[in-house]
């Protein structure tokens, strides 16, 4: 008994003697359930009829343990897990708070959407080359990013996310694809590669790649480390990521070759990712750090704001359209990081959930439009408002939210991020984001005006089958954008709980290391 | 490359490989090893049958698609991992266990389970690109 007793009490140096409640598997559940989905899938590549059943029930799934995530989350504070009970600094830890769990939980509705979209999109070709699978791997990649807390970790989940994303680009083997791909893979590999250059320095200097670890190290490392040179390598690479002016150029190259499901979702998620990467190591790792670089995030902010939506203006394809509105709204996500106040950040986080549903929204509307004439160009496309008024309907209430008018969701965040910005001592600031409202206005204006409004000049070939799925997929879309601008307290409240959790690290960090133990 | 020599040896080369890919696979516990080298060496020898004696015989060879390979050992990977969900511990805690075969004592593990995940997912994925590119080569 004696010995049984030391050798608990050495393990206890090690190991996790917890005993993990199967309750607490929420955490690790939106990962392992598209994994183990995609390797199903992956096993069954010729069986398409099952591809897109098995998908739905799996990201239906996922959705749900997200929002069990969720709830579990706002009301006990971060869930921490750590793979094969291997104490914290050493095991890899998944730690959700508010900000990452909400962040997966609208991605997973997204994805959802998409997969339920894509039974009509995509067909036995493209399902024989593996686009649920790649689906399914992308949103395990996804989900780990936005959970994972470390940081070594984080830049898996990004490679995983980035692999099945080429896959999902390149389907199908068009020259343009091909082309975009290339472009996509190059630029994104760059990133990635300077993610991990950062992320071995940063192991050099602090010895522990654990993100709650780093989070209350950083103030014994401020001599001597180059703390700073850091914190501007993460702007940079996951500025990449997210499509930031002046490393944005992969986006509009890139966004408008796929199928139309694959760029909502890309437009929709990805560059979120990048978004909240530079949230999780800039505001919550080293926020003196960014406080030194908060002039020039805003500088870029602005300028990714206005020169993407200028972007938007010059196009006539709707997906290059769309593209830049992508990259403008980066831009907005960009300008409450640089302001780096609860206010700002919460606007920040508010946007992140808006800009995931109505970009997507956005790209499916697109697709649904090509469905009906067979074509993306404005220069063609008219007279949906006599033939089609739903898709009227979708367009107004989508143009609406992307500019930031009410009635839709995109105006709260902007008055959150303005008023941060005018209280911080910013107006130029805030005048970017107002005058990019009045740009994405006109560029969305005028999508509206040419393709829905304008009549058409000859007999325009309209397709007779009805696009119902993709009427589905749009109202899923479309309820919670409506719903959130007419009572958004509930959003702004998970926003600004989100913002405080990054801010004040000290539940986050409390919550992987409960006893303060190795120091 | 399809000399009488390299045809002939190739089908042992193969069958060498494997059984070496498989002894480098169960050593990598505790030793210098495991799923991802052996993987690769198993990968090899395919490409080195497929090089031999043609894709098609590879193909027929491995029996199923390599993706399919790859997708199993994910699987398996996946789910080794979710095994210590029915004893209290977190995700991929490895559990160990031992049966008696023959009357000598075998320890298995769900690391075990989850090595032998990875070194399908590299033999198919790896198995997969290198036929494909030996496809394309011969047209």
């Amino acid at each position: 008994m004696a010995q049984n007793a030391a050798e608990a009490a050495d393990l206890a140096h090690a190991l996790v003697l917890a005993p993990t409640s199967a309750a607490d598997w929420v955490v690790v559940a939106p990962v392992a359930i598209p994994i183990v989905a995609g390797a199903l899938l992956m096993m069954l590549r010729h069986e398409t009829r099952w591809h897109a059943g098995l998908a739905i029930g799996a990201l239906l799934a996922t959705f749900l343990s997200n929002v069990l995530l969720l709830h579990r989350v706002l009301t006990d504070g971060p869930l921490v897990m750590t793979m094969g009970r291997w104490l914290p600094p050493f095991g890899i830890s998944f730690a959700a708070d508010v900000l990452g769990a909400s962040l997966a939980l609208v991605a997973t509705l997204v994805a959802l959407v998409g997969a339920v979209y894509a039974i009509a999109d995509i067909g036995t070709v493209g399902r024989r080359y593996g686009f649920y699978p790649f689906l399914m791997l992308m949103m395990a990649g996804v989900g780990g990013a936005f959970l994972t807390g470390d940081i070594f970790n984080l830049y898996v989940w990004f490679e995983v996310f980035l692999i099945s994303s080429f896959g999902l680009l390149v389907l199908g083997s068009e020259h343009p694809q091909l082309d975009g791909t290339t472009k996509y893979a190059i630029l994104n590999l760059i990133g990635t590669t300077l993610f991990l250059i950062t992320v071995s320095l940063l192991y050099g200097a602090f010895g522990t790649l654990n993100m709650a670890d780093i989070a209350r190290k950083a103030g014994n490392f401020r001599e001597t480390a180059p703390l700073t040179t850091l914190a501007a390598l993460f702007l940079l690479a996951f500025g990449m990521k997210a499509a930031a002016f002046p490393v944005n150029f992969w986006l509009p190259a890139s966004y408008h070759t796929p199928r139309i499901v694959t760029a909502a979702l890309f437009g929709g998620v990805l560059t979120k990712v990048g978004v909240y990467a530079l949230l999780r190591t800039l505001v919550m790792l080293f926020p003196l750090e960014r406080d030194m670089l908060s002039c020039l995030i805003a500088w870029g902010a602005a300028a990714t704001m206005i020169i993407g939506i200028m972007g938007a203006l010059a196009q006539t394809d709707i997906r290059r359209v769309l593209g830049f509105v992508v990259i403008s709204g980066v831009g907005v996500m960009l300008a409450g990081l640089a302001l780096g106040t609860a206010e700002g950040l919460s606007g920040t986080i508010f946007y992140a959930f808006h800009s995931m549903i109505v970009m997507t929204a956005l790209y499916l509307l697109a697709g649904v439009m090509n469905g009906l004439a067979g074509d993306y160009s404005l220069r063609s496309l008219s007279g949906f408002y006599a033939s089609h008024p739903l898709v009227a309907a979708f367009a107004l209430l989508l143009m609406l939210a992307a500019a930031g008018l009410p009635p839709a969701s995109g105006l709260w965040p902007k008055v959150l991020l303005v008023r941060a910005a005018i209280d911080t001592g910013w107006p130029w600031l805030a005048f970017a984001i107002l005058a990019t409202g009045l740009l994405t206005t006109l560029a969305l204006g005028r999508m509206f005006l040419l393709a829905i409004w304008r009549m058409p000049s000859g007999p325009a070939p309209v397709s007779a089958i009805s696009p119902r799925l993709g009427y589905i997929a749009l109202g899923v879309l479309a309820l919670p954008v409506l719903l959130i601008g007419l009572y958004p307290e509930p959003v702004i409240a998970v926003a600004e709980r989100a913002a405080a959790g990054i801010l004040d690290s000290s539940t986050y960090i409390g919550s992987v290391f409960p006893e303060g133990a190795v120091q | 490359m399809s000399t009488l020599i390299f045809r002939t040896t190739a089908p042992y080369l193969t069958s060498l490989m494997i059984l070496f890919s498989l002894f480098v696979l169960l050593r990598g516990h505790n030793d210098p090893g495991g799923g991802f080298i052996g993987g690769l060496i198993a990968a090899s020898a395919f490409a080195i049958y497929g090089i031999a004696c043609g894709v098609p015989a590879a193909r027929r060879a491995l029996y199923f698609h390599p993706m399919a390979i790859s997708g199993f050992g994910l699987l398996l990977a996946g789910l080794s991992g979710v095994v210590s969900l029915f004893l209290e511990v977190p995700f991929l805690t490895g559990i160990w266990t031992s049966i008696n075969v023959l009357g000598i004592s075998v320890d298995i593990s769900t690391v075990l389970g989850f090595d032998t995940g990875v070194y399908l997912v590299v033999v198919g994925s790896i198995t997969s690109i290198a036929l494909a590119l030996e496809e394309r080569g011969h047209p």
